[in-house]
Formats: structure tokens, C-alpha cells, sequence
């Protein structure tokens, strides 16, 4: 994971916000679009860049939710568990979902960094509940059968 | 670039003519359900069959010329039967439409005229329902603040305005002073729809007074609690419905900025509302002097990163600050030191997509709808076990029974009704003997209910409300930002005992020590949110009482949902002794020998299932 970082790239982010301290959450934000996490070195030129102190930027880091200090999975699965989904039983699919990708307890990154399964609260597709998205894209009405089959045209088309 | 209020109001002119000019529409949904559903490809499908049988298409308004109108438009309301499609001027609702279904459609109902009776909504007693206004859970609602959402293209600020759009903040700043304004809002009594309902007018009228400049304006869009998508709907089908009535609050109390904070998970809400902002850069309509006046105003949009906790006021203005979402005691309040230290407003969603309907119709007209205290209309978000999921609009103060039997279709599966939480996991649950409870913000304090963000949740006799409060409290106590200590460590507390119920190991003290760490943290948390943690399980012991005694004392769930209490057996007639499920066993909790009957061992058993789908003779069964 060494020298992943592009210095241009980070560069750019911090003058399209002009180095603004109020902005860092976009900021942020940008990053982790990019690298799906965020590297451990984008803090020192953070912190050079807008004058805030590496601690204060690693406590938004670790503060919100979004944000991961780990890297994430080439595809991300996020099984929607808010109160619509979670009386049309949701947690289920979870539970099958970690089971297929043999994921151990707490961990939610594969080992070979293909699967990230996240439990979001709400993606606001309530009246198609339970949900979970792919990669952004949602499934509707989703079962723990219909997850196993997702899974598993994916891994097909990773084989072909 | 508009210059003046002529110009304004000539476009507005040219848009409505062109309007009335287009005489057919297709009006493809593309809320986040449908989209989810398959939203784009249908529309991309119909562009293509268009295309194919030569028949003119007018994608962009105005610009394409004559032809049918091809719309993406905003939530339809009918999640559920998504891809909802509807084809003017007959008013025809498709549902569940697919690519494959376009065709038909273009050519029969856009070239004829004629209805296609496969794709229509049928109700319950399986009548056909043609049109919108014929379909049960429409007949009762009232659309105001949703009155374009699904009926324009929701990416188009050209669309708003051939609908009137922008008409009450041209008003604002020609024929109306700030003291006007903030007294036609007062006089409204429109009050603060994100949960609270703290009358908007008054706080406007206390950020006016401030001496302290810039002034902000900041939209609360932070929509957090989980099954609550009205305002999602709102930003992704009627952006602009919202941003005016920023507009006028920023020229009411002298503001010059505004702020918009979306949450994270809406996307979609995100780029139409950046498409929208862009619009009213591009038209004039925000920036330096607007529109020849001396009012100037620029948008902001902020995207929330996953904290739930930033839907309270001094948290969400610390994160757009670029902190960490911590609330901070109170007063000063928001009004006298809100962003940046400044006066500010903070609404939600909601509220500001009410205030161009009253600078538009007046004060009195907004009073006539609702009941007198609450007055206007309220969105909701009601979804769970019920016929009808979606969005829904209703007058304040309709029943709870009206609203989940005569808006929501009753129970969905003919299922029996148990309770429905309403707002959130701040909110609390209401039962059968709150059906003639009227919604509205007081008689809902009453009950010791709270309307909060707007989302109902039915939940029907397969759910287990204990189980209900502890997915409620894990909820809160993850989101909870550990500033202060009774919501910190109170409801971690809280949570543990309510997973040591659900899993069969409940205590006897169990109940009476939850009302008390519940009571502890109502009085003393710090935030709102806090302070409301305890609500969902206050209420469902106050009215399910012996829910919590069946799972504590006799180890069982009444609504045969807690999975830990579930147990498996093999019912020795039916078991032929061929040993799948004991290899299969991932715990080794079944023994026996071949061609004699299985045990399975209740303690080792881990409940996960796999061995009732994996018998052939369906010998093993639940028992509660």
C-alpha cells in the first residue's frame, strides 16, 4: 500500500476547496471516492494544506460513519437495515451475505479485497423494502435466496 | 441570465404556453424506488421506441420543439408497483412497467388513446383503477407540497417555473417587506416540520431582529431516521419547491447565504439538487443582485458523512462548520448562534417546501387546510407490513385509522394490526386504542407520541415489539455521538438488557431497571436525540408490557420472530434416518444412526436453519 497516493490529485482537491478548513469533510469526502478509503498518508498533507492539526482531521476520519481508515472491498454491498427493511426481515440477507463470503465476526472486507458488506440505517427506498445495493445500484425486494444468486452472478462473470 | 422581474415573468409566460402546447407527456418516476426498480432503462427504452416508430420527442422542454414529452418526473408514491409510468393528458397510471412493456404503451396509448388494461393498478377487490385519482390510497390525500412532485420533470427548472414556479420569491422581493413576509409565515402558523414543530414564523422573526451579519439560511435534509424518505422525495422530485422557499427566508430575515445539508445515502437527491442550484445560477435567479434587486443570495450544498446525530441543529451546523457533529448545550440558540457563530435559520426539507404555497395563496387559505393549531398538510413516509407502502400527503389531524385503512390499504396479507411507530427511533409506538387519535403535532404530544420526522412503520402480529425496541435502541446507541454520558453509557446499558431479553436470557429486575435508566436519560441527555432514545422502549413496555414478561419469564416470543427462542425438532414420524442433516450440522448438533430417527440437541443447536431445507421428508420442524 505504499505510495498510493497521487500528490496531483490531492492537490487538486485541496484548491478546488481553496484550502478552506470548513471544507475538509468534502474534502475528505473527495479522497475517499477516489481510493474507496482513506490512505494514512493524505493526514500530514491535509493538515499542511488547510492548518489543521492531524489529530482534528483523524477525529472526523474516525467519527463518521463513511469514512474508512481500511481499504474497502472492489465491490461494496450495502444491506439496508432501517425500520421498513428490518420488520420485512432483513437480517437475514445479512447473515447470508457474510456467510457465502465467508466473513469472519466483525470483519466486513473479504481478504482478497473483491466483497465490502456494509449495514446502512435508511437508503430512503422504504416502499421496496428490504434493500441492499450493489456497487450503488439497489435490489428491491431482495430475499436471502436472491442475495445468493446476486453473489453468485458475480463471481461468474469475475471467472469467465 | 434574467435581469428583471419582466424578464422573469415573460419566460415563466413562454414556459406555460409551451406547456399547454405539449399536449401529451410520458411521465416515467424516477424516485429512488423506481430508479431501484429499473426507472432508467424504461425510460431509455421508451426514448428508443420513439425513435424507432418516428414519433417526435421532446426530451429538453422548450428547446425540442413539439412532440411527446418525455419525462423523467419525481416520486409517483406507489414505490411498490414500481416502474410507475404515466401517460397525459388521459391521466393513465402504468404499473410495474418494463422495457419490454414500452411499446405497447407507445403505441396504443400515445399514438390511440387507448388504455392498456394488463399494466393498470388493481385495488384490492381486483377493480381496475385507470387513473391516478381513482386509485383508494389516493382519494384521501391532499397534494400541496407534493403538488409537483411526479407531475413535472423533476430535473428542470423550465418545468417549475410553466408550473408557477418562483412566482411567491418574485413576489418576496417586489411587493412584500421582510416584516410582511415573516408575518404572512406567522400568521400561517406553520410550524417546523423536521419534529419538533416549533413554529417557523417566530423563528424568523427572531433571526430578522438579530444585528449580527451575514445571516444564514440552512436546510436540514439530514433525513436520518431510518424509514423516512419524504424529504428524499421532496430534493429528488421538487427541488426547486424547496430552494424558493429558501429564497424567501433569506430575503425575510436578510440573509445572503444558504446551506443545504443532504444526507450521505440520497445521491440522487444530491446531483438533482446540484442540477437545480446550477439552474438558478445559470437563470439568474441566485448570485449577486437577483433579478435587479438589492437581494443577493448563493446556495451551498453540503453532503452529510454518515452520522445521524448531525440531524440535530447545532451538530449539523458544527459538521458543515467541518467538525465533528457534536451538539452543544443550548441556549445560545441556533437563531442567535448557529453557523459560523451567526444568526441563523434552520429548517427542514419539509417546512421550506411549504413557504411558496403561503406567499402564494395567503396565510388564510393555509389555515383553512388541517386543524387550527396544526394547520397544512403533513408527508409521510408509511411503510412495514402494510397494503399500500409510499408517500403519502394528508391534511393534519386525520386519524391514525384513516390513515393506515383508507390511505394504506389496511394490513398487508390480511395480517393483523399490532402497532405503528411513528417518527423514528425518537418516536414512539401508537396501538389500536390510538386509531381516533388525531396526527397532529399536539394531540400526538399528548399521547406522548411525537410526529418527528414522518415516517410510520406498521407493524402486524409477526413482529415482535420487543425485538422492535432493542433493533431501535442498537440504532441510537450506535449513533450516539458520546459528547454526553446518559446517552453514551445509558443506552448501551439499555441495549444490553433488551438483547439479553430477546435472546432468552432476560432477568426479572430486567424491566423495572430499563424504565429507569430510560427515565435517567430522558431527564438528564444532552440533545434532543438523547433525550428521546428511550421513547421506542418506554412506549412498547407501557403497551406491551407482557411481551417483555413471555420473553423474560416463560422464554418465549408471542409474535414467533426472536430467532434465539426459536427451537428445532425432528418429528420422529416423519424422520426416514437417512442422515443428511446430521452431516450437514455445521455445529454437530444433530446425532443419531442411520435408518433410525435424529435428535437434535437444543443447546448446541445455533438455530441457522440449514437443516429444515436440507430434509426431503420435511421431518424437522419450529417450535415457540
Amino acid at each position: 500500500m505504499e505510495n498510493v497516493v497521487n500528490m496531483d490529485f490531492l492537490e487538486e482537491i485541496v484548491s478546488y476547496f481553496k484550502r478552506s478548513p470548513s471544507s475538509i469533510i468534502a474534502m475528505l469526502q473527495e479522497i475517499q471516492e477516489k481510493y474507496r478509503y482513506l490512505p494514512k498518508e493524505i493526514f500530514p498533507f491535509l493538515s499542511k494544506s488547510t492548518g489543521l492539526s492531524e489529530a482534528r482531521i483523524y477525529s472526523l476520519a474516525t467519527f463518521y460513519e463513511n469514512f474508512s481508515l481500511e481499504p474497502k472491498g472492489k465491490n461494496i454491498i450495502k444491506v439496508c437495515d432501517g425500520t421498513a427493511c428490518h420488520v420485512r426481515k432483513s437480517l437475514p440477507i445479512l447473515e447470508r451475505l457474510k456467510a457465502k463470503l465467508k466473513l469472519e465476526p466483525g470483519a466486513v472486507t473479504t481478504k482478497d479485497l473483491a466483497f465490502t458488506v456494509e449495514v446502512v440505517a435508511c437508503l430512503g427506498a422504504c416502499g421496496l423494502s428490504p434493500v441492499i445495493t450493489l456497487n450503488g445500484k439497489a435490489y428491491p425486494a431482495m430475499t436471502p435466496d436472491k442475495a445468493t444468486e446476486l453473489l453468485e452472478s458475480l463471481i461468474e462473470v469475475k471467472g469467465e | 441570465m434574467l435581469r428583471s422581474r419582466q424578464e422573469l415573468k415573460d419566460l415563466r409566460e413562454k414556459c406555460q404556453r409551451s406547456a399547454q402546447d405539449e399536449v401529451r407527456k410520458i411521465l416515467v418516476c424516477s424516485g429512488t424506488g423506481c430508479v431501484a426498480s429499473g426507472a432508467e432503462e424504461v425510460y431509455d427504452q421508451f426514448k428508443a421506441v420513439l425513435e424507432r416508430l418516428k414519433i417526435p420527442c421532446s426530451v429538453k422542454f422548450i428547446e425540442d420543439g413539439h412532440g411527446v414529452g418525455l419525462k423523467r418526473s419525481g416520486c409517483q408514491a406507489l414505490c411498490e408497483k414500481g416502474v410507475l409510468v404515466r401517460v397525459e393528458p388521459e391521466g393513465y397510471l402504468y404499473t410495474k412497467v418494463k422495457s419490454s412493456d414500452c411499446e405497447v404503451i407507445v403505441t396504443e396509448t400515445v399514438q390511440q388513446g387507448r388504455h392498456v388494461e394488463r399494466l393498470a393498478y388493481k385495488d384490492h377487490d381486483g377493480a381496475v383503477c385507470k387513473r391516478t385519482q381513482e386509485i383508494p390510497f389516493f382519494k384521501r390525500q391532499m397534494r400541496l407540497v407534493l403538488e409537483n412532485c411526479g407531475n413535472i420533470d423533476a430535473e428542470s427548472i423550465l418545468e417549475y417555473l410553466a408550473a408557477g414556479g418562483y412566482k411567491s420569491f418574485e413576489k418576496a422581493i417586489y411587493d412584500m417587506s421582510s416584516q410582511e413576509i415573516i408575518k404572512e409565515i406567522a400568521d400561517s402558523k406553520l410550524r417546523g416540520r423536521g419534529g419538533g414543530g416549533f413554529p417557523t414564523g417566530y423563528k424568523w422573526q427572531q433571526v430578522y431582529r438579530q444585528k449580527l451579519f451575514p445571516k444564514y439560511i440552512v436546510c436540514n435534509g439530514d433525513e436520518g431516521d431510518p424509514g423516512a424518505f419524504m424529504d428524499c422525495s421532496i430534493m429528488e422530485g421538487d427541488p426547486h419547491r424547496m430552494l424558493e422557499g429558501m429564497l424567501i427566508a433569506g430575503r425575510a430575515v436578510g440573509a445572503s447565504d444558504g446551506y443545504i445539508y443532504v444526507r450521505a445515502e440520497y445521491p440522487l437527491a444530491v446531483r438533482r439538487l446540484k442540477k437545480a442550484i446550477a439552474d438558478l445560477e445559470e437563470y439568474g435567479l441566485s448570485g449577486e443582485n437577483i433579478l435587479g434587486s438589492d437581494f443577493s443570495f448563493r446556495f451551498h450544498l453540503n453532503r452529510g458523512a454518515g452520522a445521524f446525530v448531525c440531524g440535530e441543529g447545532s451538530a449539523l451546523t458544527a459538521s458543515i462548520e467541518g467538525k465533528r457533529g457534536f451538539p452543544r448545550v443550548k441556549p445560545p440558540r441556533t437563531v442567535e448562534h448557529g453557523l459560523f457563530d451567526k444568526p441563523t435559520v434552520l429548517n427542514n426539507v419539509e417546512t421550506f417546501a411549504n413557504v411558496a404555497v403561503i406567499i402564494d395563496k395567503g396565510s388564510e387559505f393555509y389555515k383553512s387546510i388541517g386543524t387550527e393549531s396544526s394547520p397544512g398538510t403533513k408527508a409521510f413516509s408509511i411503510t412495514g407490513n402494510i397494503e399500500n407502502t409510499g408517500l403519502i400527503e394528508v391534511p393534519l389531524g386525520m386519524t391514525l385509522k384513516e390513515v393506515i385503512y383508507d390511505v394504506g390499504g389496511g394490513m398487508k396479507g390480511g395480517k393483523k394490526f399490532k402497532a405503528v411507530q411513528i417518527g423514528g427511533p425518537s418516536g414512539a409506538c401508537l396501538t389500536e386504542e390510538h386509531f381516533d387519535l388525531p396526527l397532529d403535532f399536539d394531540s400526538l404530544a399528548k399521547a406522548g407520541a411525537m410526529i418527528g420526522s414522518g415516517g410510520l412503520v406498521v407493524a402486524d402480529e409477526d413482529t415482535c415489539m420487543v425485538e422492535l425496541a432493542r433493533f431501535f435502541m442498537n440504532f441510537t446507541q450506535r449513533e450516539s455521538c458520546g459528547k454526553c454520558i446518559p446517552c453514551r453509557e445509558g443506552t448501551k446499558r439499555m441495549l444490553l438488557i433488551l438483547e439479553r431479553i430477546v435472546s432468552g436470557n432476560g432477568r426479572a429486575t430486567d424491566i423495572d431497571n430499563l424504565l429507569d435508566l430510560a427515565i435517567t436519560i430522558k431527564e438528564t441527555a444532552l440533545c434532543g436525540l438523547g433525550k428521546t432514545a428511550p421513547s421506542p422502549v418506554l412506549s412498547t413496555i407501557k403497551n406491551f408490557e407482557e411481551e417483555y414478561q413471555a420473553h423474560i419469564v416463560d422464554r418465549q416470543c408471542p409474535a414467533h420472530s426472536c430467532e434465539k427462542l426459536k427451537k428445532y425438532y425432528i418429528e420422529p414420524e416423519l424422520c426416514k434416518g437417512c442422515s443428511k442433516c446430521a452431516k450437514l450440522c455445521p455445529t454437530n448438533a444433530i446425532s443419531g444412526k442411520a435408518k433410525e430417527i435424529y435428535s437434535i440437541d437444543p443447546i448446541i443447536c445455533t438455530r441457522c436453519g440449514v437443516c429444515v431445507s436440507s430434509c426431503k421428508f420435511v421431518a424437522i420442524k419450529e417450535a415457540w
